[in-house]
C-alpha cells in the first residue's frame, strides 16, 4: 500500500489518474479505515487529502450559499454558527453520523463518496439542492448530490474524480430544513430510514418544497411526488396524509438485518410527516 | 466512611475505592492483549465461511511460503482419542471432518507480525463440501433437518426423535390433574427467544509458549485460569502441571470466559514455531461468529391460577439449541429457574437440547434462567390481567419462602422475596403517573447462586500489612469486597490489605469467577484464612507474654488478654506481631480451601416503565427499578453496578439483540453497529434496591449478587409493552418491527 500526502487537489487527481489498482482518497477515514481494518478493502493507493490548502474551509459564497470543502469535519459544521442557523438539517444529518469521536473526522463529502444507500447526511444534502464540485483528469464540474450515488457501496465518480467541495445553495427567507432517522437506539446505529425536508413559505403556506428519502432505495431518492403535496398547502393533515402516501410510494426497500421492507415502507411515512413539521416550523422561525 | 445499611460492622457496607481503580483509569491495567514477550509471533486463525461443510482438504502451502510465517496447524496436529466435553472442546477448538457453524474454526497460522498472520490465513486453501444447515431450535428438531451428527445423542431421548434432539430430561411434583382441575383460569402458550452474546468489550486474547517439552506458560484473559489449564491441557494432550495460567484483567465476562476458545491453538503454534511465545487476538467478529452466546429458546408454559391469584399448578416444555454440540445448552437450569420464585404444589418440567449449526454456547449470566422466566413470568402476567388482580400481590402471594420446596426440589433455606417484593411496593417509582403510550410492567427473577472448589491463602507482612492471595478473577469488584472482609475480620484498616489474583501455580485448584460466587466463596475462605492467622498471632502473643492462648483475645486488629485473670499486657498490634514474626516462629499465614456448598440464592423484582411510540413500534425505557437480596451488601456501589449492569443486558436482550442469520446461515451481524447493545443514552439512571437478608451459609451473609439482575427484565418490558400499548409480544427481540406489526394487526 502506498500513501500520498499531496498538496493540492490538481496534485491529487494526478496521483489517482496514475494509479492502476485500488485507490481510496482519504479525508476523515472513518469508512476507509474501518473498512480496511475489517478486511473488506484493502487500497493499493491512499491519497490522503487533509494536507491540501483550502479543502477545510467553510466559506460563504458570492450568492449567498456555502462551500464546505471536503476535509471538513461534522464537529467543525456544528460549530459554525451561520451555517447552522442557514440549514440545521443538513448540519444535524451530519452530526448523526457516528460518534463524537468519528464527528471530530467525518465529512460531508466521505458520507456521501461511501455510497451507502442509509448515509445520514446525504438526503439532507439532496433536500438542501446540494451540489458537489468534482474535479478528475478531465477538468471540473459541478453535479446535483442525487447525481453522484450508484448504488450501494458505488458511485457515478469516474476513475481519478474527487470531490472538492460540497455546495449549499442561499437559504433565503423562510425556509426551514431538517433530518430524521429511525434508528433502534438512540446513538452508534445506521438509519433504518431517513428523510430530508427543506421547504420555504410565504406566510403559512409552503411555496417550494424538496423531500429526500434514506435507506428504502439502492441510493438516496428525491421524491417530486411528495414535494408537491404539500406545496401549496399550510401542512395540515391532509397535506401530512399526501405526503405520507408519496414517500410510502417512492420506497422500494429492502428486509435486511437492519428492518424489514414493511416497516421502512410504513416508516418512511411517519418520519416524512415529522421532519415536515419541523422544517415548517423552522420556516416559520426564520420568517420571525 | 458513612454506612449505607449493614448494621454492627466497622468496614462492611461502606464504599471505598477500588483498589484496582486507578490503574484502570488511567490505561495501566493490563488486560489480555497487553502482555507481550520477546521473539512473540502473532497468530490468525482460518475459520469457516459455510454453516454446514465437509472439510475435504486444507492446503497451506502458499501460507508457509510467505516470508514471515512461521507454523500452521490444523486438526491434523492436536492429538486423537478423546470423548465427551473434552472432544466437544477440541472439536470446537479445530473443526475435523465438518466445519458445524459459520465461524468455526479451521487452521491456525503463526507469523512474526499481525499483517503477515492475516495474510497468510487467507492464502490457506480449504476445499469445502457445503451441506444443508439449521439454526432455528424448532426447525432443528423437524422431520428431515440437516443432521448435524448422528449418534450425538444421549439414552434419555425418547425413540422416534429427530437425531439433532441429543438430551431429554423431566422432573416435577405434585398432580398436575388435580391442580389444573383446582384453578378457575388455565392457560397456555408459546414463547420464544432468541440467542444473545454476553457482550464484553474485551475480546478474548491470550499470550502463550510452550516448548517440545510441553512446558507451557499462558497469560489469558478469563474468568478462570484453572478451567483454562485443565481444558487447554486437555484438548493437547498433556499434563496439567505442564501448564502454567495467569490471568490478565478482564474485560468483563458474563459466562463467556469461563471455557477456551482458541487458547489452545496459541500453544500449538507456539511448540510448532519452536517455542516461541504466540499472541492470538481475536476481532469483534470471531468473538460474534465463534465464542459462546447463550442458547436460543422455544418454550411452552401452562399455568392455573384461582380467582384469588393462587397459582395450583405449573408446566413448562422448554427446547433449546446452544450450537453443535451435546451439553452446552442451559435446559437443565432453565427449567430448574422456570417457577422457581413460587411456592407451586403441582409442577411439571420437561426439556429437550437440540443442536444447530450455530457457535457452541457458553455460560451467560444466570444460564437459562432469563429465557424461563419470559415464558413464565410473561403467562403469569397475562393471567393476572384476565382475572383483573395485582401482579405483586400474585406474586407475594405465591412468593416462595424458608421452608417451601422448591419448583425444583430441594426445601429453601432463609432467602429473600417476600421482602423484595415488600420492598417493591413500598418503592415510590409504582407511584409515578403514567401518559398515553406508556405502560408499566413487573417481573420476579431467581438465580441458585454457586459455591465451589475455592482455596485462598493470606499472609502477614513484616508491617502488618495482609496480601490475600485468591483464585477468582475479579471482574465486579471482588478484590475491593474481599479486602474489606479480611480487613472486618482483622480489625485492620481496608487500605492495609491487598488482594492478589494468582496464578495456577500458587494455589490449589479454584473455579471461575462464576455462579456469582468469587465474594462469596473467596470471601469466605478468605476469612476463614484470616481467623487462623489470627489464632496464630494470639498464639506468638501468648508466648510472649508466657500465658495461654486460650486467655489472648484478638480485636482492633491487636491482641489482648483475654480478661482480668489473664494479666496485664499492653495490646501486641498485628504490625509488633509482624515485624517479630521471624523470630517467633516464622512467617504467619492462614490458608483454607473448601468445596463451598453453604450459597444462597438470591431473588429480585424489577419494575419498569416504557413508552412505545405507536407510529414507530419503537420502546423508550422511561424508569427502571431493581430490588434484589443481596444477603449482606460488603461494597454496595458493586452489589448496585450489578443489578444496573443485569438490567441493562437484559434491557438488549428484550429491545434489540438477536442473532441474524442469512438463508446461507451466515451471521449477519457481526459488529457492534449491527449486534444492538444498548448504548448509554438508551438507558436512564436504573434505580436500585438492595435488600439484605443475610445468608445464614456465609460468615457475613453474603449472597450471590452478579446473576438474578438479568432475569426479570425480559419479561418485565413484555408486561410494560403490553400496558403501553395492549399487545402480548411473545418472541424476543422485541424490536420495532415486531411491535410495529402487532400495533397494526387486527384485534
Amino acid at each position: 500500500m502506498r500513501y500520498h500526502a499531496p498538496s493540492s487537489v490538481a496534485e491529487a487527481v494526478k496521483l489517482a489518474a496514475g494509479t492502476t489498482g485500488i485507490t481510496r482518497f482519504l479525508s476523515g477515514g472513518t469508512d476507509v479505515l474501518v473498512q480496511l481494518r475489517a478486511g473488506m478493502v484493502t487500497p493499493d493507493d491512499l491519497i490522503d487529502l487533509k494536507k491540501i490548502p483550502g479543502l477545510h474551509d467553510i466559506t460563504k459564497t458570492a450568492d449567498g450559499g456555502w462551500r464546505i470543502g471536503a476535509t471538513v469535519s461534522g464537529a467543525e459544521m456544528r460549530r459554525h454558527a451561520a451555517l447552522c442557523a442557514d440549514w440545521p438539517g443538513v448540519v444535524e444529518g451530519m452530526n448523526l453520523v457516528g460518534s463524537t469521536q468519528v464527528q471530530g473526522r467525518a465529512t460531508l463529502a466521505g458520507n456521501l463518496c461511501n455510497g451507502s444507500p442509509a448515509a445520514d447526511s446525504v438526503p439532507g444534502m439532496v433536500a438542501a439542492g446540494a451540489r458537489v464540485v468534482v474535479t478528475g483528469p478531465n477538468g471540473t464540474r459541478d453535479v446535483a448530490v442525487e447525481d453522484i450515488p450508484a448504488g450501494p457501496g458505488r458511485t457515478k465518480l469516474q476513475p481519478g474524480e474527487m470531490i472538492e467541495a460540497v455546495l449549499l445553495p442561499p437559504r433565503g427567507t423562510q425556509g426551514g430544513d431538517a433530518y430524521l432517522r429511525f434508528i433502534p437506539r438512540t446513538e452508534m446505529d445506521i438509519a433504518v430510514v431517513g428523510v430530508g425536508i427543506s421547504l420555504t413559505l410565504d406566510g403559512d403556506k409552503v411555496v417550494s418544497a424538496r423531500v429526500s428519502l434514506g435507506a428504502v432505495a439502492p441510493t438516496v431518492l428525491l421524491v417530486d411526488a411528495a414535494a408537491k403535496a404539500i406545496i401549496g398547502t399550510t401542512l395540515d393533515e391532509a397535506a401530512l396524509a399526501a405526503l405520507a402516501t408519496a414517500v410510502r410510494a417512492a420506497a422500494t426497500p429492502i428486509s435486511d438485518k437492519r428492518g424489514t421492507a414493511e416497516f421502512r415502507k410504513e416508516v418512511v411515512g411517519v418520519l416524512a410527516g415529522r421532519a415536515a413539521r419541523i422544517a415548517y416550523d423552522r420556516a416559520k422561525g426564520a420568517a420571525k | 466512611m458513612a454506612k449505607d445499611q449493614t448494621q454492627g460492622y466497622r468496614l462492611i457496607g461502606t464504599r471505598p475505592d477500588r483498589p484496582d481503580g486507578l490503574d484502570k483509569v488511567t490505561g495501566r491495567a493490563r488486560y489480555g492483549a497487553d502482555i507481550s514477550a520477546p521473539g512473540m509471533l502473532h497468530a490468525a486463525v482460518v475459520r469457516s465461511p459455510h454453516a454446514h461443510a465437509k472439510i475435504l482438504k486444507i492446503d497451506a502451502t502458499k501460507a508457509l511460503a510467505l516470508p514471515g510465517v512461521k507454523a500452521v496447524i490444523t486438526r491434523a496436529d492436536l492429538p486423537t482419542g478423546l470423548t465427551g466435553e473434552d472432544w466437544n472442546l477440541q472439536e470446537n477448538t479445530l473443526a475435523g471432518e465438518k466445519a458445524l457453524y459459520d465461524g468455526h474454526a479451521v487452521a491456525a497460522v503463526a507469523a512474526t507480525t499481525k499483517l503477515i498472520a492475516q495474510d497468510a490465513a487467507k492464502l490457506v486453501e480449504v476445499t469445502y463440501e457445503v451441506l444443508p444447515h439449521v439454526t432455528d431450535v424448532d426447525a432443528a428438531m423437524a422431520p428431515g433437518a440437516p443432521v448435524i451428527r448422528e449418534g450425538a445423542a444421549d439414552h434419555s431421548v425418547p425413540e422416534g426423535m429427530h437425531p439433532n434432539v441429543v438430551r431429554y430430561m423431566d422432573f416435577g411434583h405434585g398432580d398436575m390433574d388435580a391442580g389444573f382441575a383446582a384453578a378457575d383460569l388455565v392457560r397456555e402458550q408459546s414463547y420464544k427467544t432468541e440467542a444473545t452474546h454476553q457482550g464484553y468489550i474485551e475480546p478474548h486474547a491470550c499470550m502463550a509458549q510452550m516448548g517440545a517439552d510441553d512446558r507451557g506458560e499462558m497469560w489469558v484473559c478469563t474468568q478462570g485460569h484453572w478451567y483454562i489449564r485443565r481444558m487447554t491441557s486437555a484438548v493437547l494432550g498433556i499434563d496439567a502441571a505442564k501448564l502454567r495460567v495467569t490471568p490478565s484483567e478482564i474485560g468483563g465476562g458474563f459466562g463467556g470466559k469461563t471455557t477456551i476458545f482458541m487458547e489452545p491453538l496459541a500453544l500449538a503454534l507456539s511448540q510448532k514455531a519452536g517455542g516461541r511465545p504466540v499472541k492470538l487476538v481475536m476481532s469483534r467478529s470471531e468473538v460474534l461468529r465463534a465464542t459462546g452466546p447463550t442458547a436460543s429458546a422455544s418454550m411452552d408454559v401452562k399455568l392455573g391460577l384461582k380467582k384469588d391469584g393462587t397459582i395450583t399448578a405449573a408446566q413448562v416444555k422448554f427446547r433449546m439449541q446452544g450450537g453443535p454440540y451435546i451439553g452446552s445448552s442451559p435446559v437443565g437450569e432453565a427449567l430448574s429457574c422456570a417457577f422457581a420464585c413460587y411456592d407451586v404444589p403441582n409442577v411439571m418440567h420437561e426439556g429437550y437440547e437440540v443442536l444447530a449449526n450455530r457457535p457452541k454456547a457458553a455460560a451467560y449470566r444466570a444460564p437459562g434462567s432469563p429465557m424461563a422466566a419470559f415464558a413464565t413470568e410473561s403467562l403469569l402476567d397475562e393471567m393476572c390481567r384476565e382475572l383483573g388482580l395485582d401482579p405483586l400481590k400474585v406474586r407475594l402471594k405465591n412468593a416462595a419462602k424458608e421452608g417451601t420446596k422448591s419448583s425444583y426440589g430441594p426445601t429453601y433455606n432463609r432467602i429473600g422475596l417476600v421482602e423484595s417484593l415488600e420492598a417493591t411496593m413500598a418503592h415510590k417509582n409504582l407511584l409515578a403517573p403514567l401518559g398515553p403510550n406508556q405502560g408499566r410492567g413487573v417481573a420476579s427473577g431467581f438465580w441458585f447462586n454457586w459455591g465451589g472448589e475455592t482455596s485462598v491463602s493470606l499472609c502477614i507482612g513484616e508491617d502488618g500489612t495482609v496480601t490475600v492471595s485468591v483464585g477468582t478473577p475479579d471482574i465486579g469488584g471482588s478484590r475491593a469486597s474481599i479486602a474489606l472482609m479480611t480487613a472486618e475480620c482483622l480489625g485492620i484498616a481496608y487500605d492495609k490489605v491487598r488482594v492478589n489474583i494468582v496464578e495456577t501455580g500458587a494455589l490449589g485448584v479454584n473455579e471461575p469467577t462464576h455462579g456469582s460466587r468469587a465474594t462469596f466463596a473467596s470471601g469466605l475462605a478468605a476469612v476463614e484464612a484470616a481467623k487462623q492467622a489470627m489464632a496464630e498471632m494470639c498464639r506468638r502473643a501468648a508466648a510472649e507474654w508466657d500465658i495461654d492462648a486460650e486467655a489472648v483475645e484478638w480485636r482492633d486488629g491487636a491482641a489482648h488478654p483475654a480478661g482480668p485473670n489473664a494479666g496485664k499486657f499492653p495490646p501486641l498490634s498485628i504490625g509488633e506481631i509482624g515485624a517479630k514474626m521471624g523470630g517467633t516462629g516464622g512467617p504467619i499465614s492462614g490458608h483454607h480451601e473448601v468445596t463451598a456448598t453453604t450459597h444462597g440464592a438470591s431473588f429480585g423484582v424489577h419494575v419498569v416503565d416504557v413508552e412505545v411510540d405507536p407510529e414507530t413500534g419503537r420502546t423508550t425505557i422511561l424508569r427502571y427499578l431493581v430490588v434484589q437480596d443481596a444477603g449482606t451488601a460488603i461494597h454496595p456501589a458493586y452489589v448496585e453496578g450489578q443489578y444496573q449492569g443485569g438490567a441493562a443486558q437484559g434491557i438488549g436482550w428484550a429491545l434489540n439483540e438477536e442473532y441474524v442469520y442469512g438463508a446461507d446461515g451466515r451471521l449477519q451481524n457481526t459488529v457492534f453497529l449491527d449486534y444492538r447493545v444498548p448504548v448509554a443514552s438508551d438507558l436512564p439512571m436504573i434505580d436500585t434496591v438492595i435488600v439484605e437478608v443475610p445468608n445464614p451459609g456465609h460468615p457475613y451473609g453474603v449472597r450471590g449478587v452478579g446473576e438474578t439482575g438479568i432475569t426479570p427484565p425480559l419479561p418485565a418490558i413484555a408486561n410494560a409493552i403490553h400496558a403501553a400499548t395492549g399487545k402480548r409480544i411473545r418472541s424476543l427481540p422485541m424490536s420495532p418491527s415486531k411491535v410495529l406489526a402487532a400495533i397494526k394487526a387486527q384485534g
